[in-house]
């Protein structure tokens, strides 16, 4: 039963993912699209008169119950059937996390980072809480995330979404080459 | 429960997600520093299958399960999609995550990240509010 903790090469995990899109369409013409279920959230629990939070959120509900299944994937994949080796980034990836002050040790995250402890640092605070603010506030200013756009706006060959996707990628190497190394350095 | 299908095919996803490591800051990481083909690979397979149903669906005039018909998914464009964009590859890079593993990285057990989902939904607060005064 060795094989359910092996992580998935590309091939794999790649098609699977993309076929949530005909999955969705056929069971109920639906579109992929994950960061509009963190509005619903906001519109169901303080929505302040907003205009943009007061819409009936109840009628997109099916996305909190995807998201949900997410979570339960996050679960299954990631806590059950945990993969009990590190991450097999390349030899390249491993000297630069090194010259990061990183090691690649077992798990998905970095735990010099991602723990409870670095949240009240500069390094932590800026990572986790100022990192998860810029992704709620420019997914929703793109109007859609790495799903509704990178995935189900291509696949649609729609060209806004060639757009958010490039601009997504291009903030994450701006961030990763010239950001991230001083942030980990505080 | 007409609900219980998002539910399993978020569970697909989610395991997909999660296995395929895409909910990984060290695969995002080699991703933006071109690196490692795993990441590309993924989105580069996830893609074409995506275009590929879509495209088949309207060929043979497919119907979802409801009857409806199927629409062709439209996204318009406004400066927004840049510059938020552009914001959103910020946080990418500093959390590791995009929303949908955002979700899988709490299931999975690293329940610090609850705190990045937590300040995620302050994000899409603020940007509702400030929504009329931004440029778009």
């Amino acid at each position: 039963m060795e094989f359910l903790y092996k992580p998935w090469p590309w091939y794999v995990a790649g098609p699977i993912i993309g076929l949530s899109v005909p999955a969705l369409l056929w069971v109920g013409n639906k579109r992929l699209g994950i960061s509009s279920t963190l509005r619903q959230i906001c519109a169901a629990s303080y929505p302040a008169k907003l205009s943009f939070l007061n819409y009936d959120w109840k009628k997109d509900s099916w996305n909190l119950f995807f998201a949900a299944g997410i979570l339960i994937g996050g679960f299954i994949g990631g806590y059950v059937f945990a993969n009990p080796n590190p991450v097999a980034v390349s030899a390249e990836t491993v000297s630069l996390f090194h010259s990061w002050g990183l090691e690649t040790s077992k798990g998905l995250l970095p735990p010099e980072i991602f723990n409870w402890n670095t949240l009240f640092t500069w390094k932590g605070a800026l990572m986790i809480i100022v990192g998860g603010f810029l992704v709620g506030f420019g997914t929703r200013y793109a109007g859609g995330c790495t799903s509704g756009h990178g995935i189900l706006g291509l696949s649609a060959l729609q060209w806004p979404s060639l757009a958010a996707t490039v601009s997504f990628f291009l903030g994450g190497i701006i961030f990763s080459y010239w950001v991230v190394p001083h942030i980990l350095a505080l | 429960m007409k609900n219980l299908p998002y539910l399993l095919i978020g569970i697909v996803f989610g395991i997909a997600l999660t296995k395929g490591e895409a909910i990984s800051w060290y695969r995002m990481h080699e991703m933006f520093h071109f690196q490692s083909f795993h990441m590309y690979g993924i989105f580069m397979t996830a893609v074409p299958v995506g275009a590929l149903s879509i495209l088949l669906f309207r060929k043979l005039h497919v119907r979802a399960k409801t009857g409806e018909i199927i629409e062709q998914p439209v996204k318009t464009y406004r400066h927004g999609v840049i510059i938020g964009g552009l914001i959103f590859g910020f946080g990418w890079a500093l959390t590791g995550a995009c929303p949908g593993p955002l979700y899988a990285q709490i299931g999975a057990g690293y329940l610090v990240t609850i705190v990045t989902f937590t300040s995620a939904l302050f994000g899409t607060w603020v940007y509702a509010y400030l929504k009329p005064r931004l440029p778009h």
